[in-house]
């Protein structure tokens, strides 16, 4: 049915098509007003594209694409609809699932064409199978790391560096090989071996406050090889997609390392956990002011101006429906409350956004770091729920600090700051706070959740 | 087919340019919407997987291809899924209606 004359042009015109409606999805996302238009876009080409492909001369075995589709539809929708405090290891798991898609491809394309695979050809399929294999393994290990099945403490060991640099070396000679004599072929499961391998590798030394560089960074792997298997099965659609989608992952890759104030090099070279040999000592207990929830909420309830500032700690603690009674009970105290949002600040990019937008706090309360700093002098209480290294103060002034350059939220500069936080145990980084022991500083020891519950119940009490 | 890896050349270069600029003006805000949203875009390599399978080229290429297929599209359902459901999430608190 398919064999009428120009078919292949009319397949070739809807994804044109496809092509454009994935850009303009993309630019739809540039403002809330518009993002829901974007994901129709996306979607309307999703459909096209595919339903181009299932029309395409030479689709002879339909029962197999039709189980596999529906199999991977039955996977997604439990996928798409997890709680968005397992949204990281969701996006990771995903960029796994590309990534294996990728690889799988181009293994089965080497095989069907080998020996006779053009240099060009070899090159870019080389670079797919490397790329999709480490992004699958290193995407596998950041999800199980997010997902607490893996340990979250960054894993180190002596040359862990040159033995990466020393297998990427091997997988890239085996590599330049196979282009060379195609026929090679028992050099090919080497190279997806090594690949693999290194995926493992090189997230196996990253701490849980680099997870945003490194999903970033995954993603953008994940975009380059399937831009690569396009070139392999000279497809435009496919290398305009994961164009997109690489220069994506490189953009919040950029801005993730910035915010961590990491060269891009060393990101590129993945030693992310290198800066945090923890610089220990300096243990003696300095003494620090803590406050109850009822001392907390009448400071809270006195004050003009309020900045929250949300990290990681309130994701565990899910206590963003707790945050957003506080912010309903001191806005109709005629408090102004806003909240700071660093861009590293949880697991992934945007993900305070995502939660605080889930417990239906509005968008336009969500400040940016650079635009709400100038603020904090004259802000009367900064509240800091679960947030540490993106607050400490050591990052602007102590030059032996491992964070120090990294750009910071001036909390210290507000009239008061509040901490609440489980204990005086230093976060994930090991990196002890000065913050903590200010004059100016109030600890609220306690579970985010249940603290944020206390000061909400005396705001409502006592007035 | 007409084109040559030239062209496929010149078309990769374009795009990256595009997404740069358009990734560029994406607000922060939606910094985690938008990579669910490119992983599911990114999944269209589900295209490739189903001409490996379709065509039957190999019973290896296939079993490879069948899983490639349900992995790209768990991606393509979920991502859409969980970006509308993220993208329905944000509201502002201005009434749309007062803002021009």
């Amino acid at each position: 049915m398919t064999d009428f004359a120009g078919s292949q042009y009319v397949i070739e015109v809807v994804y044109l098509v496809a092509s454009a409606l994935f850009i303009l999805s993309l630019k739809w996302m540039s403002s809330p007003a518009t993002a829901r238009h974007g994901i129709l876009a996306g979607e309307i080409g999703m459909v096209l594209a595919i339903g181009g492909t299932l029309l395409r001369h030479g689709i002879v075995d339909w029962k197999w694409v039709i189980i596999a589709l529906v199999l991977g539809s039955g996977i997604g929708i439990p996928l798409g609809m997890v709680q968005m405090t397992a949204v990281p290891q969701r996006t990771a798991l995903s960029h796994a699932f590309g990534a294996l898609c990728v690889t799988l491809v181009g293994t089965a394309e080497f095989y069907l064409r080998s020996p006779d695979v053009p240099k060009f050809m070899m090159s870019v399929l080389s670079m797919e199978v490397i790329l999709g294999g480490l992004t699958f393994t290193g995407s596998l290990m950041a999800a199980g790391k997010l997902q607490e099945v893996l340990p979250q403490r960054p894993i180190t060991y002596k040359g862990q560096n040159l033995v990466n640099l020393l297998l990427f070396t091997v997988a890239v000679a085996s590599a330049v090989y196979l282009v060379l004599h195609p026929g090679a072929r028992q050099l090919f499961p080497l190279v997806v071996g090594i690949s693999l391998a290194i995926g493992v590798l090189l997230v196996i030394p990253i701490g849980g406050a680099d997870m945003p560089t490194v999903i970033s960074l995954l993603n953008s792997y994940a975009g380059l090889s399937a831009a690569a298997m396009g070139f392999v099965l000279n497809s435009k659609l496919l290398i305009i997609a994961g164009a997109l989608d690489g220069s994506s992952g490189f953009i919040l890759s950029v801005i993730m390392s910035k915010a961590m104030n990491r060269s891009f090099t060393n990101v590129l070279f993945g030693a992310f956990g290198q800066v945090q040999a923890a610089a220990a000592g300096g243990q003696e207990a300095k003494p620090v002011r803590s406050a109850t929830a009822e001392e907390a909420a009448a400071i809270l309830a006195a004050a003009n101006k309020v900045v929250i500032v949300p990290g990681y700690g309130m994701a565990v603690a899910q206590a963003q429906h707790k945050v957003r009674e506080l912010y309903d009970a001191l806005t109709k105290k005629g408090v102004d409350v806003r909240f700071a949002i660093h861009p590293v600040a949880g697991r992934m990019p945007g993900h305070m956004n995502v939660l605080l937008a889930e417990a239906d706090i509005p968008y336009d309360r969500l400040i940016e770091m650079e635009e709400i700093n100038g603020d904090f002098p004259q802000t009367d209480v900064a509240l800091i729920i679960g947030a540490n290294d993106v607050t400490n103060p050591a990052a602007r002034a102590d030059q032996s600090s491992p964070i120090f350059g990294m750009p910071i939220l001036d909390v210290d500069k507000a009239h008061t700051v509040m901490v609440i936080k489980r204990g005086m145990s230093p976060g994930f980084a090991g990196i002890d706070n000065p913050l903590y022991y200010l004059d100016r500083t109030l600890m609220l020891f306690g579970d985010a959740k249940q603290f944020v519950g206390g000061i909400v119940r005396e705001l409502g009490g006592g007035h | 087919m007409g084109s040559t890896l030239i062209d496929d050349l010149f078309i990769f270069m374009l795009a990256c340019f595009i997404g740069f600029e358009v990734i560029r003006h994406v607000s922060p805000l939606l910094h985690t919407p938008l990579m669910s949203l490119t992983n599911a875009l990114d999944a269209i390599a589900v295209v490739g997987a189903i001409v490996l399978v379709g065509e039957k080229k190999s019973g290896f290429a296939t079993v490879l291809g069948v899983i490639a297929i349900v992995a790209a599209t768990s991606n393509v359902v979920g991502g859409f899924l969980i970006t509308d459901r993220m993208l329905r999430m944000f509201k502002t608190s201005r009434p749309a209606a007062k803002k021009p």
